[in-house]
This record gives C-alpha cells, sequence and structure tokens, in this order.
C-alpha cells in the first residue's frame, strides 16, 4: 500500500475519483504517520482521531451515493489554531483563549466544509500570530520536520510543520508580516499569502487587521493553487474583501515561461543574507534565465524603512484588536476586586512576553503626543513602500527574492526581540504594500535545511506568481511535477 | 442685571431606529432577554468583521439634512479606544476628524422669539451594552451583569456650537431638536428609554469679554426639566465662584437629580486618551451626491415650517400652531379632520382639549388607534347640526376613544340625541315653569340667576339631552 501520507491532495484526488482509496485509507495513513512523528514535530494543539474517521466515513458515504461536494471531497486539511472553528477550540496559542471555544466558523472554513474537506485540526502557532518560530507558544514548541533541534518558523509553525512532515497534504495559515511564507520556507514547502483582501479575514482572529491574510500551505505549487481556489473570492462579512471574481488558478498552472520578466531587488541580496541561501536563489534564477526569462535588477530603497513601519502599524491595530480580551465574556478570567482590576490580572496571566511587549508598543504609537510622529508617520511610509512596489512591478511581471535571510535557527538562539524581528526583512513590505507573495522551496544548505525562494507579483496577480512557482517547481525537480 | 454671560453647549446622542444594527443584523428592538438580540459581531468575538448598515448613513445623513448640515461626500470611521465591561471589543467604533456631517443650524422659538443655534457635526458611532448592578449604585455593588442587546445600536452624536445662552434656550433648542429628529423618523428621541441622551457645557464670562470661560461638562441629565435644572444650579455655582474670585476647574460634573446639585467625577487630568485612528476594517463611506439630493427632497415637512403654515393656512395662533406641532401626531390628526371638517378653529380646541386630556390620562398609546379623523369630524358636525349637545359630545367623545365606536352609533346606542324638538321642549319647559311658581315670581322680580336653575332643572329632565340654546330661547319667552 502506498503511503497515502506523502501523495499530494491532487493525486489523492484522482485515487479517490478512479475508486482506488477510500477517504478512510487517507485518515487512517495520517493517523499512523502522526502517531509515528507527532511527538517529536508536535504541530497540533487540537487531533482528534475520532472525529477524522467519522468524518471520513461521510465523505465515502457521499461518494458512494455520488453526492461529491467537490473533487477534494474528503481529503483531510489542518487549520492554523487562530481560525474559528465552530465547536472546535481556537486557541491562538494562547493562555488567555486555552479554553475558548467559537459558536461560529470562519468563512473559509465554511468554504472548505462546504467542498467536503475534513477539518482534521488545530495547528500550533506563535501567540496571537505573533513571532517568527513558534517559540512564543503558551503550550509547547513545534520542530521542524527536517531537524527537531531547529524551529519551524512562524507564526505558523503548526501548519507549515504538519505538512512538511507529511503528517496532512495540506493546510491554512495566516501571514501578517510573512508568517505563511517563512515557516514554508524553514519547512521545506509552499506557502501562499494572496493579495490583500482576496481571501476572507471573517473568522480569523485579528492580529494587525490591514495586514492580516489567510492562505494555503501544501507541498507543490498545484496543491496550493487548488486550495487558494477553494477559499479565495469576496465575503459579504468581511469590508475589506474585494468584490472581484477568483480567476480559476488551477487550470492556469502551466509550465511555458518565456519572455518572463524578472525583477531582482538589489536590498534584498545584501549584508545579512546567508551566503548558501543567496546561491540557491540565485541559482534558481539563473534556470529561469535560461529558460528564457529576463532578469532585471530593481531598486526598492524604502525597504530599509521596512522593520520599523511594519512593527509600528502591526502593534498599533494588535493593542486595539487584542483589548476585547478583558476577562468579561469569553476566555481567560482572573477574579479581581473590580472590573479594573480583573482587567488587568486577566491580561497579566493571560498574556505572553511577547504579546505584551508588541500591546504596549502599539499602545505608545497611538497615544497622545505620539500619533503623527508613529503611527501616521509610519502609514505614509507605508504609501511610499506600496508605490514603490507597485512602480517596480510595472516594470516586470514578478520579483524573485530569498524568503529568509537565513535557514532555519535553533530553539532559544534568537533571544533579542529584535533579532526576531529582522528576520522578517524579505516579507513585510509584501504584507504592507497588500501585494501577493509566496515561498516555494528551492534546495536545502549544507545542514539539509530548506531553502525558501519568495516570489512577488503585483495585486491580484496571484495566477501570475503561481505560474513561475509551478515553473521553478518543475525546473527543480528535474521536469517532475508530483509524485 | 446679570455681570456674566452663559455659554452652553450641547452634546447629544440619539439612538437611530433602523431595524437591525450597525454593524450586524442584530434586533434593535428595546425590551427583550437579556443578551437576546446578540450574535458573535456584536458580542465583538475572536474574529469578527463589522459590516456597515446603509439604513444608519441613510437616517444620519436625514438627520444632517433637517439640521441643515452640510453633508460631507467622504468620511470615515475610527476606533475610539478604552476599557470597560459594556464594551465589547474594547473600542467604539466612531468617526472622529471625517465625520457624515458638518456645519448646520437649527431655529428655535422661546417665548415669542425666535432663536438660531449652530450645529458643529453629526457623526455615526456605535452604542455599548447596559451594566446593571446588583446594589443601588456601582459603588457597594457584589456584581453587576451585563446585557448587550444594546451593544451596536446605531447612533448619531449631534454638537452644537456654544451658541445658547441660557439654561431655558437650551432647553427649547434640545426640545425643537427633538422634535426635529421624530418628525424625519430618525429617532424615537425617548429620554426615558435612552435613545436620546445629552450632556452639556457651561461656562460663563464677563459680558463683553470675548474669550471663553473654563468650561464644566454636565452628565446625568435624565429628562428636560434635569436638563433644565442642572444647567441653572451649575450657573448659579459658577457665578458664585466667579464673583469670588476662585478659579472654576475644567472638570466633569454629574447632575445628582435628588439633591438637586452637580458633583464633580473626574478632572482633566483623568481624562482618557482614546488613542483614536482609522477602522482597519471599514473602507471610507463615500456617499453619492445624488442619493443625497433624492434624500433631500423626499424630507417631510420640518416643525418649524409646519408652525408657521398652520398659522397661515388655518388662521391658528402662534400658541395654538406651536402646541399642535409639538406632537406630529397631533399636528397630522388635527389636519387630517379640518379636511373633512373644516373648522379649524373648532377642530383646535377639541384637538388641544378633550383629544388632549384623553391621551394624557390613558396609558397605552396603542388607544390612539381607536379615534380617527373621520370619526372627529363626525362627532364635530353633529354637534353643529344640534345632533348632540356640546357638553354632552365630550363624553361621547371619551367613548369613541376608548372603544373605537363612532360618534352616531354611540349618540344612537345611548339615546343621547340632542332634544331640539320644539313642541317636546316647550310643554318641559312649561311644566317646569309651573312647577315653581315661586321661583318664577322672583325671576320676574330680578332676579335674573334664577333662569340657570330652570336651565338646570330642564337638563336633569332631560339627562343633558335637551338643546340648551333652543331651552334658553323658550325659557326667556316664557319668563317675560
Amino acid at each position: 500500500m502506498m503511503e497515502l501520507n506523502r501523495c499530494s491532495a491532487t493525486k489523492l484526488a484522482a485515487l479517490l475519483e478512479r475508486g482506488e482509496v477510500s477517504s478512510k485509507d487517507i485518515a487512517c495513513s495520517l493517523i499512523q504517520r502522526i502517531a509515528d512523528v507527532e511527538p517529536q514535530v508536535r504541530a497540533f494543539i487540537t487531533f482528534n482521531k475520532e472525529s477524522l474517521l467519522a468524518q471520513a466515513e461521510e465523505s465515502d458515504c457521499r461518494r458512494r451515493e455520488g453526492r461529491t461536494l467537490s473533487p477534494w471531497d474528503g481529503i483531510p486539511i489542518a487549520l492554523k489554531d487562530n481560525i474559528s472553528t465552530r465547536g472546535l477550540k481556537t486557541t491562538c496559542g494562547s493562555k488567555m483563549l486555552a479554553n475558548y471555544t467559537p459558536p461560529y466558523d470562519a468563512t473559509v472554513v465554511e468554504r472548505i466544509k462546504q467542498a467536503g474537506l475534513l477539518v482534521m485540526g488545530k495547528t500550533n502557532m506563535d501567540e496571537f500570530a505573533m513571532g517568527s518560530s513558534t517559540e512564543n507558544s503558551a503550550f509547547f514548541l513545534t520542530g521542524n520536520p527536517h531537524d527537531y533541534s531547529k524551529v519551524p518558523g512562524g507564526s505558523s509553525g503548526g501548519s507549515a510543520a504538519a505538512v512538511g512532515a507529511r503528517e496532512v497534504p495540506w493546510s491554512l495559515g495566516s501571514d501578517t508580516g510573512g508568517s505563511i511564507r517563512q515557516p514554508a520556507s524553514f519547512c521545506g514547502v509552499v506557502g501562499l499569502k494572496p493579495t490583500y483582501g482576496l481571501v476572507s479575514r471573517y473568522g480569523l482572529v485579528a492580529f494587525a487587521s490591514s495586514l492580516d491574510q489567510i492562505g494555503p500551505i501544501a507541498g507543490n505549487v498545484q496543491d496550493t493553487a487548488a486550495l487558494l481556489q477553494i477559499i479565495a473570492g469576496h465575503d459579504q462579512k468581511d469590508s475589506t474583501s474585494v468584490p472581484q471574481n477568483t480567476p480559476q488558478f488551477t487550470t492556469s498552472v502551466r509550465g511555458e515561461r518565456d519572455k518572463l520578466i524578472v525583477g531582482i531587488p538589489q536590498e534584498y541580496f545584501g549584508a545579512g543574507l546567508n551566503l548558501e541561501v543567496k546561491e540557491a536563489v540565485l541559482s534558481a534564477v539563473r534556470r529561469l534565465e535560461q529558460q528564457g526569462a529576463i532578469i532585471k535588477e530593481v531598486t526598492l530603497p524604502s525597504t530599509d524603512y521596512a522593520i520599523e513601519t511594519y512593527y509600528l502599524i502591526a502593534t498599533s491595530e494588535a493593542s486595539s484588536n487584542l483589548a476585547r480580551y478583558d476577562g468579561v465574556r469569553y476566555g481567560l478570567r482572573v477574579e479581581g476586586s473590580d472590573a479594573l482590576s480583573m482587567f488587568k490580572k486577566t491580561r497579566s496571566q493571560g498574556f505572553g512576553p511577547e504579546v505584551k511587549r508588541r500591546i504596549i508598543l502599539g499602545t505608545y504609537a497611538l497615544s497622545a503626543g505620539y500619533y503623527d510622529a508613529y503611527y501616521k508617520k509610519a502609514q505614509q511610509v507605508r504609501t511610499l513602500i506600496r508605490n514603490e512596489m507597485q512602480s517596480a512591478l510595472a516594470e516586470v511581471d514578478v520579483l524573485i527574492t530569498p524568503t529568509t535571510p537565513t535557514t532555519a535557527f535553533g530553539f532559544g538562539e534568537k533571544k533579542d526581540p529584535m533579532e526576531m524581528y529582522l528576520s522578517d526583512i524579505y516579507t513585510v513590505n509584501i504584507n504592507l504594500a497588500g501585494v501577493p507573495g509566496i515561498s516555494v522551496p528551492c534546495g536545502t544548505d549544507s545542514k539539509g535545511l530548506p531553502i525558501g525562494l519568495q516570489i512577488v507579483g503585483n495585486h491580484f496577480g496571484e495566477q501570475t506568481i503561481l505560474d513561475v512557482a509551478y515553473t521553478l517547481e518543475c525546473l527543480a525537480q528535474g521536469g517532475k511535477v508530483d509524485e | 442685571m446679570n455681570k456674566y454671560e452663559v455659554v452652553i453647549g450641547l452634546e447629544i446622542h440619539a439612538e437611530l431606529r433602523t431595524r437591525t444594527k450597525i454593524f450586524c443584523g442584530c434586533s434593535t428592538e428595546f425590551g427583550g432577554e437579556p443578551n437576546s438580540h446578540c450574535c458573535p459581531v456584536c458580542l465583538g468575538l475572536p474574529g469578527v468583521l463589522p459590516v456597515l448598515n446603509q439604513k444608519a448613513v441613510e437616517f444620519a445623513i436625514m438627520a444632517g439634512l433637517a439640521l441643515n448640515c452640510e453633508i460631507a461626500e467622504y468620511s470615515k470611521f475610527d476606533r475610539k479606544n478604552y476599557f470597560y465591561p459594556d464594551l465589547t471589543k474594547a473600542y467604539q467604533v466612531s468617526q472622529f476628524d471625517l465625520p457624515i456631517c458638518g456645519r448646520g443650524q437649527v431655529g428655535f422659538d422661546l417665548d415669542g422669539t425666535k432663536y438660531v443655534a449652530g450645529i458643529t457635526r453629526v457623526h455615526l458611532e456605535e452604542e455599548a451594552g447596559k451594566s446593571v448592578h446588583s446594589g443601588d449604585n456601582i459603588l457597594g455593588s457584589d456584581y453587576s451583569s451585563l446585557d448587550y442587546n444594546r451593544a451596536g445600536i446605531p447612533l448619531i452624536e449631534i454638537v452644537t456650537e456654544p451658541d445658547l445662552r441660557s439654561p431655558a434656550e437650551a432647553k427649547a433648542f434640545l426640545e425643537q431638536l427633538k422634535l426635529t429628529l421624530q418628525y424625519i423618523a430618525v429617532s424615537d428621541c425617548k429620554m426615558q428609554e435612552g435613545s436620546l441622551r445629552c450632556d452639556a457645557n457651561v461656562s460663563l464670562r464677563p459680558l463683553h469679554q470675548e474669550e471663553l470661560g473654563t468650561k464644566v461638562e454636565i452628565k446625568n441629565l435624565n429628562s428636560f426639566r434635569a436638563l433644565e435644572r442642572a444647567l441653572e444650579y451649575e450657573v448659579a455655582r459658577q457665578t458664585e465662584y466667579l464673583d469670588q474670585s476662585k478659579v472654576i476647574v475644567q472638570e466633569t460634573r454629574a447632575w445628582d437629580d435628588v439633591r438637586g446639585v452637580t458633583v464633580s467625577m473626574r478632572s482633566k487630568e483623568e481624562s482618557h486618551d482614546y488613542r483614536y485612528f482609522p477602522e482597519p476594517d471599514l473602507v471610507p463611506l463615500q456617499v453619492d451626491p445624488n442619493w443625497v439630493g433624492s434624500l433631500a427632497s423626499g424630507l417631510p415637512e420640518l416643525p418649524l415650517a409646519k408652525k408657521e403654515r398652520l398659522q397661515k393656512q388655518f388662521g391658528l395662533s402662534d400658541y395654538e400652531a406651536g402646541f399642535l406641532v409639538s406632537s406630529l401626531e397631533d399636528s397630522q390628526f388635527f389636519e387630517k379632520t379640518v379636511a373633512i371638517y373644516p373648522n379649524p378653529k373648532v377642530v383646535c380646541n377639541w384637538v388641544m382639549g378633550e383629544y388632549t386630556r384623553l391621551r394624557n390620562t390613558t396609558e397605552e398609546e396603542e388607544q390612539l388607534g381607536h379615534l380617527t379623523p373621520e370619526m372627529l369630524a363626525e362627532l364635530l358636525s353633529m354637534v353643529e347640526k344640534g345632533a348632540v349637545s356640546g357638553t354632552l359630545a365630550k363624553d361621547v367623545l371619551t367613548e369613541m376613544y376608548l372603544h373605537g365606536k363612532t360618534a352616531s352609533a354611540i349618540v344612537e346606542a345611548k339615546g343621547l340625541s340632542q332634544i331640539s324638538d320644539l313642541s317636546t321642549l316647550t310643554e318641559l319647559v312649561e311644566r317646569v315653569l309651573q312647577e315653581h311658581p315661586a321661583l318664577v315670581d322672583r325671576f320676574r322680580s330680578g332676579e335674573e340667576k334664577l333662569l340657570g336653575f330652570f336651565v338646570g332643572q330642564i337638563m336633569k329632565e332631560t339627562r343633558g339631552k335637551a338643546n340648551p340654546g333652543l331651552v334658553n330661547t323658550l325659557l326667556q319667552e316664557k319668563l317675560h
């Protein structure tokens, strides 16, 4: 029996359709895999074997009765634990919501359920999506599947690790400053952050409202495109979701790529970039060139301000988004002598140090006398960053950069918060500009750790970046697409 | 002679009577089991997002138009951040620097004089929930309960220019504002139910000084009367301070209605930093000028305009027109009745008199529906024709009001028809006079007042149905 857990979602869909496997077979394979590796990976906060098997049975029944909901009916998926799932704990990796069970599904969850996918678990993450290593989870550490002593990246560490460890073919993560792309890069899988507004945020526990997006993580580009297809599109419940028709991504994933113009921003290849990572990315770019692509050097000077701009805007919005956790209506409550005392105790005990750090920073940036100098100024710089990105993307089809300056680092290695923040240097501008970005595996370093390559497109350029990603994937595997 | 000029500005919050809340589909109905009109959005559960209710925007624009404000083609929402148990998201979505409505003005009358007060702005925001404390007061309560039915109901906040110069002016202005909002049906404006709230800012300055004095904010005003009393108290308090050269502290004071005083709540040092920033979950609000234009032309006649028209069209006095206009229902009732029975003075008297008395003494507002303009018109024309006496007509009206029967039906059923038949009345008059010969003699000797006694006797005999005019005439004939 082939190892079903090693198959892509696309392959599984074909097998299901041909009747060669059942959803239950797939579920059993994943259950076995999880039993084998999960003690070291620890990707899941919530995983219920019985529930998965029951859902698989239901899917098989639908298939027998000719009532399949979509070609993906019966394929399990894991969800980052900041995505609301009705009746299933949604903790955001925090003590504050350790026992919070939402009474509603996020829109993306409704859509995946409508397609018949099986929600098989909720994955570990940095608390409230704040972090780049999943070390900020209040519960436990997640290990990188390629080296358990290394971090999987963050904040969607669990979602990326689960896919990287072949515990599940695909998952959903969220990306505010790189939280899908960076862990995808560290775990050797594909991760895509859509254009801001393409995927509904209704049900995504907010970190930074103007930056957050939910996106797909999968073992290959085809699956990534298919999953994006399922979740993308206008949602009435999200006023910031775009009233635009979603192009049919899956059908557009194709190989030819001549006359592609690729931009290489010089600021992304300078000091601080690990040499092995640099070489792997540039070598992939050269392969594209050999296929007929034109490579242009571009400059994005405001990259210098990326981290500061991001951390001012994101923390300001976060300080407001996280204010609702006061112990009154749900989540952790620590009793006090009066309401104010209860607020203070609840929030002191419910939030971890990184969350507190960011709330304080954001509160400060918005406070009277400082708003103009910090928050407002950051938003103005953001406009410059966005304009610059758009101008560059007007001259080229895509930008290609490394996803991260290094490969996965070890637990406890980045003690200084600023050092941790700086590892987002190549990803945050993409969120600030609202453009789409995808990270694809691009080799490994001398320690066997995966290297990620980022492809950035203009607004609503998902089709283009998926095309280029697919091409690179084919080139890297010597023409093979999937197993 | 006053040494100081009183400067008053008001900050008014009115709940908009949209069917659903400002950012979700929950009902805005008043009352209801606690937390029964709630959903993830208005409860601010993790992950939810707001979607703006178009009707709320429509009502806010209508309010701005009725207050003669400029309507902003581009406005936006902002978050006002603070912690309180009744605020589910720990921020209120409001409008900070770009409100939906800009400068405007409101005209109002007071004791025959016309005034105009400026409006600074009108903006949209959301209501918070309601706290119920276990004791009488938040201090000393063991616990408090939160009802979020009210959370998310749309509000407009109306800020006036500091143009009001006396507590009486402030009260008159607020009454006119309330009436205006009720006329355009955007708010019920019931202070007792909390759908209309008012805070006041008051300062004093020496006459002819341009610079404003220190402003004191007054909160907890739960009625028009409270507004007036609180302002009067505060003016007196500040006058005394200034007379004694004491410094007036810029602060917020609460009106204590029981003790009749304002009490310090918090000083400027403790005032909140709300850390306003643009609401990232909502897109900026851009309104089509054509839509605004159609809303403007669709506005009903406003109270002041109606008052002037009633005087011109129906010859009513300023007082009469003012009385009718002060209730939209009354003025509409009046005009509909006059359309059928075109005697405005008579109709006006009945509406201001008996009809108002009935409305004030009955509890249920539903009973309004029992009396229609057609019914009143029928009664009045019966009185004019002499089919029922004016006195009995009042009882008939009460019956009509309470049970919805028509005048003719009641008169017939109770045999209240006015007796106007000359032979019947003549016989009656002669009989009564025969029964009291001594009094007749006394009348003929000059005690003219005894006429009333004879009239009364006949009324008693006929149980009020005798036509008083005819009775009088007949008596005069027979006695002389």
